[in-house]
């Protein structure tokens, strides 16, 4: 019998999976994707030292510990159900049914989009599709494109794509309806990304002193913000505009635009074209959480860390039997903190399975995930710190409610 | 046309691939090894994978990671697979997903 199934082979999941076969655990690693690594791949980023974080490198590294510790990485299977039969799992893929003691969800995020007029055409795609083709694919998306959305994944990714010579013309943002209320407010967007530009130095250094400044301006209400926006990295950031429709026939062709008044609504009559031959959508991030749900685990909604998080508690176990969750599942942070979460869920599951691991080890792990948090230069929410909090409070409080009571997982007959 | 990134300031360069044929909706095509069918496509210049079943609108890649399903196309003559997840091989008859011939709305309705 396998001792734990991990889904998902990016960072969380094969810092866990590593971790458990160095425990002497049997492992399996079901991931979708053709390579391993999840969403390390593509990521590329400068360090406050110089150095550049190279994603591809980062997951190659991974794998091969994984490959030298005997770890069973299966690529190009997806998990559509999971159920529980005798008190083990049953996890249901296109490649047959898989079963063990224990299971690990490390699905990562999944990115939130912005729809709008026209955001069917060949030629539009959520920006992490395009950081996938041009880093991990090497090809191009486009000659000249434009981003709809500002947040901290779509000017990282704004950087990827200069660096491989791909045109960025600007950043606007989403038109503002009922669904785009947060995405579309240019205050709460400098608000955003001031505090992350103060908390990521090095990495927003370069255009962090040019948000500071727009802080100061956003108090007298963006006034003396240039209706041309300041440029990051070569390209305009244009907080005074938004897209309002995506134009073409049968494929991108250009973006509909309209300029923004300092309240962030649209002024009437100042709708013109922009010519695009590609647009990506940058909604941000939320935890994947589907086959949490379908385990029975119970959810609480978080916004600090990107949404529905299945409750958790630090040592990655959730009250459901046997079940743990590892990475982007549990919150929207960077690949660091995933791969350290990704020990910690798997030191969890090796004391299950062989009740040798020390305290004092368990401990280590977990801090390390708190120094990692702490000089992490990727902060997706200003306020994750407060949101992780929030998980703890949860956790505690369900404990205390359900003393004796272990929420029963599916029994179903498979 | 050929949109391949070879040199990159950061990244490794590109070195040199085996070379595979495929072909999409009738016309053959080159891709390289390690590519996806949405990789290849879009370094031959192709956008539009599918038509809506219902409109018949063009549709490409969006989340290129398996998430969206909007790039689904048909390998050989009957399997539906989501293009950014599958590898490309040598030979592969790769064809569009199509309008249905008749509409699904509009029709009978269950109470």
């Amino acid at each position: 019998m396998i001792d734990v199934i991990i889904i998902g082979g990016g960072p969380a999941g094969l810092s866990a999976a590593n971790t458990c076969a160095r425990n002497g655990l049997q492992v399996l690693v079901l991931d979708e994707f053709m390579k391993p690594g999840g969403r390390l791949l593509g990521q590329l980023h400068e360090e406050p030292d110089g150095e550049w974080w190279n994603g591809i490198k980062e997951a190659s590294v991974l794998a091969a510990k994984a490959d030298n510790l005997g770890v069973d990485v299966k690529l190009g299977v997806s998990v559509h159900n999971l159920q529980t039969d005798k008190g083990n799992w049953v996890v249901f893929t296109n490649k047959g049914k898989f079963r063990s003691t224990n299971l690990l969800l490390a699905t990562g995020a999944a990115e939130t989009p912005l729809p709008l007029p026209g955001w069917t055409l060949p030629g539009v795609m959520s920006i992490g599709a395009a950081q996938v083709m041009t880093n991990v694919h090497r090809v191009k998306v486009g000659e000249k494109g434009v981003i709809v959305g500002m947040n901290i994944l779509s000017f990282a990714i704004m950087r990827e794509l200069r660096l491989a010579g791909i045109q960025v013309d600007r950043v606007l943002l989403p038109p503002r309806n009922e669904l785009l209320t947060e995405s579309s407010n240019p205050i709460k967007i400098v608000d955003d990304l001031s505090e992350a530009a103060h908390l990521a130095p090095g990495f927003i250094m370069k255009w962090g002193a040019k948000l500071m400044r727009v802080k100061a301006l956003r108090k007298i209400g963006l006034s003396f913000y240039p209706s041309n926006g300041f440029k990051i990295w070569d390209v305009p950031i244009q907080l005074k505009q938004a897209v309002v429709e995506i134009m073409g026939d049968k494929k991108v062709e250009g973006v509909k635009v309209v300029k923004l008044n300092t309240k962030g609504d649209p002024i009437p009559c100042t709708e013109r074209i922009v010519e695009a031959d590609f647009v990506c959508i940058a909604g941000g991030l939320y935890p994947l959480v589907e086959l949490a749900a379908i385990s029975g685990c119970p959810f609480h909604y978080i916004p600090e860390l990107g949404g529905h998080i299945p409750l958790h508690n630090e040592r990655m176990e959730t009250p459901v039997e046997g079940l743990y969750v590892a990475g982007n599942i549990t919150g929207i942070e960077s690949a660091k903190v995933a791969m350290a979460q990704g020990v910690v869920a798997g030191l969890s599951v090796s004391q299950k399975v062989t009740k040798r691991i020390r305290l004092e080890e368990m401990t280590k792990v977990i801090e390390h995930v708190h120094d990692v948090r702490a000089k992490s230069i990727i902060q997706f929410h200003p306020d994750i710190q407060k949101g992780r909090k929030k998980i703890e409070i949860l956790w505690n409080h369900y404990h205390q409610e359900k003393k004796q009571t272990k929420i029963p997982s599916i029994e179903n007959s498979v | 046309m050929n949109k391949r990134i070879v040199n990159h300031p950061i990244l490794d360069t590109l070195t040199n691939k085996k070379d595979i044929s495929f072909s999409f909706n009738g016309k053959n095509h080159k891709a390289v090894e390690g590519d996806t069918i949405a990789s290849a496509l879009l370094a031959n210049g192709v956008r539009t994978l599918r038509y809506h079943e219902e409109s018949g609108n063009p549709r490409g890649v969006y989340c290129n990671i398996g998430h969206c399903f909007e790039c689904r196309v048909k390998v050989g003559n009957s399997e539906i697979v989501r293009a950014c997840l599958t590898p490309v091989e040598e030979g592969m008859k790769i064809d569009s997903l199509t309008q249905y011939p008749t509409p699904l709305k509009g029709g009978l309705r269950h109470d």
